[in-house]
C-alpha cells in the first residue's frame, strides 16, 4: 500500500469535517440496532406471540364465559384478555434493551464505541431514544393488533368492547407507551450492570420476581406494593378497569416514568465515571 | 501531537503507570515498546479517554481526547480488533463507526479497498480470519483520516505478508506527516518500523530515544575466545583494561546446540573493552594459541532485555537471562 491510497481526502473533504453531532450518534445506534440478527427475531417473536398468544388466550376465554360464575361476569375484561399476550413482548423488551447494550461489554465493542463517542452520555441517550421508539412502533402495532384480533375472536361468545368504549383507547396506546417507558429501563439496566445474565435477571426480578413475592405477603405490605411497585403502576396505563388497591392510569405511569428516570441518571453518572 | 504529563494509573494498591511524561510528534512512527504488562495498553486507553488518569494529564492536538469534537477524525485507534460485535458484517461495523462521527459512507468503501477487505466485507466479523479481523480493526482507525494515529501491537496475529502490509502503511502514514504511536513487546519489529522509541517497564519510562541511538548505545560488542591458555590471555587482556569473564561455550556461531553440560568451560572466555583485533594482536604477541576469536555483538533484542531485565512483570522462576 502507498501512502497516496490512504489520503484519498482533498481539501474539500476537510473542510467538510465538522463536530461530530447528536444526530450522527443516533444514525450511529440505528445501524448497530438494525446490523445484529438478534434484534430482528426477537421482534418478531415480540410480535407474533403477542399478538398469537392473546388470539388463544382470548378464543378460550370467551369460550369459558358462558359456564363461568357471577363474579366472573362481573369482572369480565374483554380488553385485558386480549392483551394478555402482552407479557411476553414485556420479555423480548426487556432482554433486547438489555442486550443492545450488555453485548457491547461482553464483546468489548463498547471500548471502540466509547473511543468514536467519547462523550459517553450521548451513547446512553441515543441508544435510548433509538431503542424506545423502535419499542413503541413494535409495542403499538402488537397491542391494536391483539386487541382486534382478540375482540373478533370474543365476539358471539363474550361481550365484546370497541375501541370507542371509554378507556380502551387509552389502554391501548398506553400498552405501547408502558413498554417505552420498560424500555429505556432495560437499556439503563445494561449499563449499570454490563453483564447480560446479571442485567436480564434483574429485569425479571423486577418485572416478575418481586412483583409474584409481594402476592405472598401480608395484606398491609401487600398493598402499597402493588400500588406502587413501578411496572405494576406503569401497567395501569394499559388496563380498562381500575381495581383496589391500584393507582390511577396516568398516575401509575407517573411512578414508573419517576422509577426509569431514578435508574438511567444512576447508569449515567455510572457509565461517565468507570473505566472502560 | 500526543503529550503525556506526570500520567498516573493505580487500580487499587497496584500502579499500573508511574508518572510518565513524553510527547510523541508527528511525521515519525514512534514504538512504544516494553515487557507484557508494563502498562503500555493502560497508557493508550488514558490518551484515548477509556480509563480515566489517578493524576496527570494526557492531551491529544493540545486538547484531552474527551473534548476533541470529531474524535475520529483526529485520532485513529485500533486497541483490541476483536473488540466488535461478531454477529455484525465487517461493512456495517465500520459504518455504524463512520456514522458516529459524520464520516460518509464512501469512506468505508475506501477504507475496505485499502485494508485489502472489500471480498469480506459482508461477512460476519466473527468470521473472519485473525488477520482480517486486525485488518479491520486498522480500516476502522483510518476511518476519519486522523492526524494521529495509535496502535496496540497491530501485528499480533498476522503471517508475514500481513506484518509487511502493516509496517508498510505505518511508514507512509508517518511519512505523510501523521502522529503515529505503535506499541510492541518485540524489540526486533521496532527496530524495523519505529524511528523513535517510548521504552517502559513496570510503568515507568525507562528510555525516550531514537531508534538509531538505541542501536548505537546498545550494540555492546565482545570477543569470544577459546584458547588453551585462557586464563593467561585472560590476564593479559585484564592488565590492557578489558573485561573478561567466563564465557559460554554455546556462543559461538558455530557451536552445536546446546547440550546439558554446554555451559562454562575454562577454556572460553568473553572479552570486552577490546575488539578481536587486539585481542588478536595481544595473544600473538605473547605467544597464546587461539582455538576460536569470534566477534560477538549483542542483538537488539538483548539489548533490550537487558534494559528491561528489572522491570518485568512476569519472570520465569530459575531463567538464567
Amino acid at each position: 500500500m502507498t501512502g497516496a491510497t490512504i489520503t484519498p481526502a482533498g481539501p474539500d473533504d476537510r473542510a467538510a469535517s465538522r463536530a461530530a453531532a447528536f444526530g450522527d450518534v443516533l444514525r450511529s445506534e440505528w445501524t448497530k440496532l438494525r446490523s445484529v440478527r438478534s434484534t430482528f427475531w426477537a421482534l418478531i417473536v415480540t410480535v407474533v406471540l403477542g399478538i398469537g398468544l392473546g388470539a388463544v388466550i382470548s378464543a378460550a376465554a370467551a369460550h369459558g364465559y358462558a359456564k363461568s360464575s357471577v363474579s366472573g361476569k362481573l369482572s369480565w375484561d374483554p380488553t385485558a384478555v386480549s392483551l394478555d399476550g402482552m407479557g411476553i413482548a414485556t420479555l423480548a423488551t426487556a432482554v433486547l434493551g438489555v442486550l443492545y447494550i450488555s453485548s457491547e461489554y461482553s464483546s468489548g465493542m463498547i471500548r471502540t464505541s466509547l473511543i468514536a463517542v467519547p462523550k459517553r452520555g450521548r451513547v446512553l441517550a441515543a441508544k435510548s431514544l433509538i431503542f424506545a421508539v423502535v419499542t413503541f412502533v413494535v409495542g403499538e402495532v402488537t397491542s391494536f393488533t391483539a386487541f382486534f384480533v382478540g375482540q373478533a375472536l370474543i365476539s358471539g361468545h363474550a361481550p365484546h368492547a370497541a375501541l370507542g368504549d371509554p378507556g380502551v383507547a387509552r389502554a391501548m396506546a398506553g400498552a405501547g407507551l408502558a413498554l417505552t417507558a420498560l424500555a429505556v429501563l432495560s437499556v439503563a439496566a445494561g449499563t449499570l450492570l454490563r453483564h447480560p445474565a446479571a442485567a436480564i435477571a434483574g429485569m425479571i426480578a423486577v418485572l416478575f420476581v418481586l412483583p409474584a413475592i409481594a402476592q405472598a405477603l401480608p395484606d398491609s405490605w401487600r398493598n402499597p406494593v402493588t400500588e406502587f411497585w413501578p411496572t405494576q403502576a406503569g401497567g395501569q396505563l394499559a388496563s380498562v378497569h381500575h381495581s383496589a388497591h391500584t393507582l390511577q392510569p396516568w398516575p401509575g405511569f407517573g411512578v414508573m416514568c419517576l422509577f426509569v428516570a431514578i435508574v438511567y441518571a444512576i447508569a449515567w453518572t455510572l457509565l461517565d465515571r468507570r473505566d472502560a | 501531537m500526543i503529550e503525556a504529563r506526570n500520567l498516573v494509573k493505580r487500580y487499587g494498591s497496584t500502579v499500573a503507570v508511574s508518572d510518565l511524561s513524553f510527547s510523541v510528534r508527528p511525521g515519525m512512527v514512534t514504538g512504544f515498546l516494553g515487557p507484557n504488562g508494563a502498562g503500555k495498553t493502560t497508557t493508550m486507553r488514558m490518551i484515548l479517554g477509556l480509563d480515566a488518569p489517578t493524576q496527570g494529564s494526557v492531551t491529544v492536538g493540545g486538547r484531552s481526547y474527551r473534548d476533541l469534537p470529531a474524535p475520529m477524525r483526529e485520532v485513529g485507534a485500533l486497541l483490541d480488533a476483536k473488540a466488535l460485535h461478531g454477529g455484525r458484517r465487517a461493512r456495517d461495523h465500520l459504518l455504524c463507526l463512520a456514522h458516529s462521527n459524520g464520516i460518509p459512507r464512501s469512506r468505508v468503501e475506501e477504507v475496505l479497498r485499502i485494508a485489502g477487505l472489500e471480498g469480506v466485507a459482508r461477512r460476519r466479523a466473527k468470521g473472519l480470519s485473525l488477520g482480517m479481523g486486525q485488518r479491520l480493526g486498522i480500516a476502522s482507525a483510518l476511518l476519519g483520516d486522523p492526524a494521529v494515529l495509535i496502535f496496540d501491537e497491530p501485528v499480533n496475529g498476522l503471517d508475514p505478508d500481513g506484518i509487511h502490509w502493516v509496517r508498510t502503511l505505518m511508514r507512509a502514514l508517518a511519512a505523510e506527516g501523521r502522529t503515529v504511536l505503535v506499541s510492541s513487546h518485540l524489540m526486533s519489529e521496532m527496530a524495523l518500523t519505529a524511528d523513535h522509541l517510548l521504552v517502559i517497564g513496570k510503568g515507568r519510562l525507562i528510555a525516550d530515544t531514537s531508534v538509531d541511538e538505541f542501536v548505537r548505545s546498545s550494540s555492546r560488542q565482545s570477543v569470544h575466545v577459546r584458547s588453551p591458555q585462557a586464563a593467561e590471555l585472560a590476564a593479559r587482556c585484564r592488565q590492557a583494561g578489558a573485561a573478561v569473564r567466563a564465557g559460554s561455550t554455546s556462543r559461538a556461531a558455530a557451536a552445536p546446540v546446546a547440550g546439558p553440560d554446554a555451559g562454562t568451560s575454562p577454556d572460553v572466555i568473553e572479552i570486552t573493552g577490546m575488539d578481536s583485533a587486539e585481542v588478536g594482536r595481544l595473544a600473538a604477541a605473547h605467544g597464546i594459541v587461539l582455538f576460536e576469536l569470534i566477534p560477538v555483538k549483542a542483538s537488539l533484542e538483548e539489548a533490550f532485555m537487558e534494559l528491561t531485565r528489572d522491570s518485568v512483570e512476569y519472570q520465569a522462576a530459575g531463567a538464567t537471562r
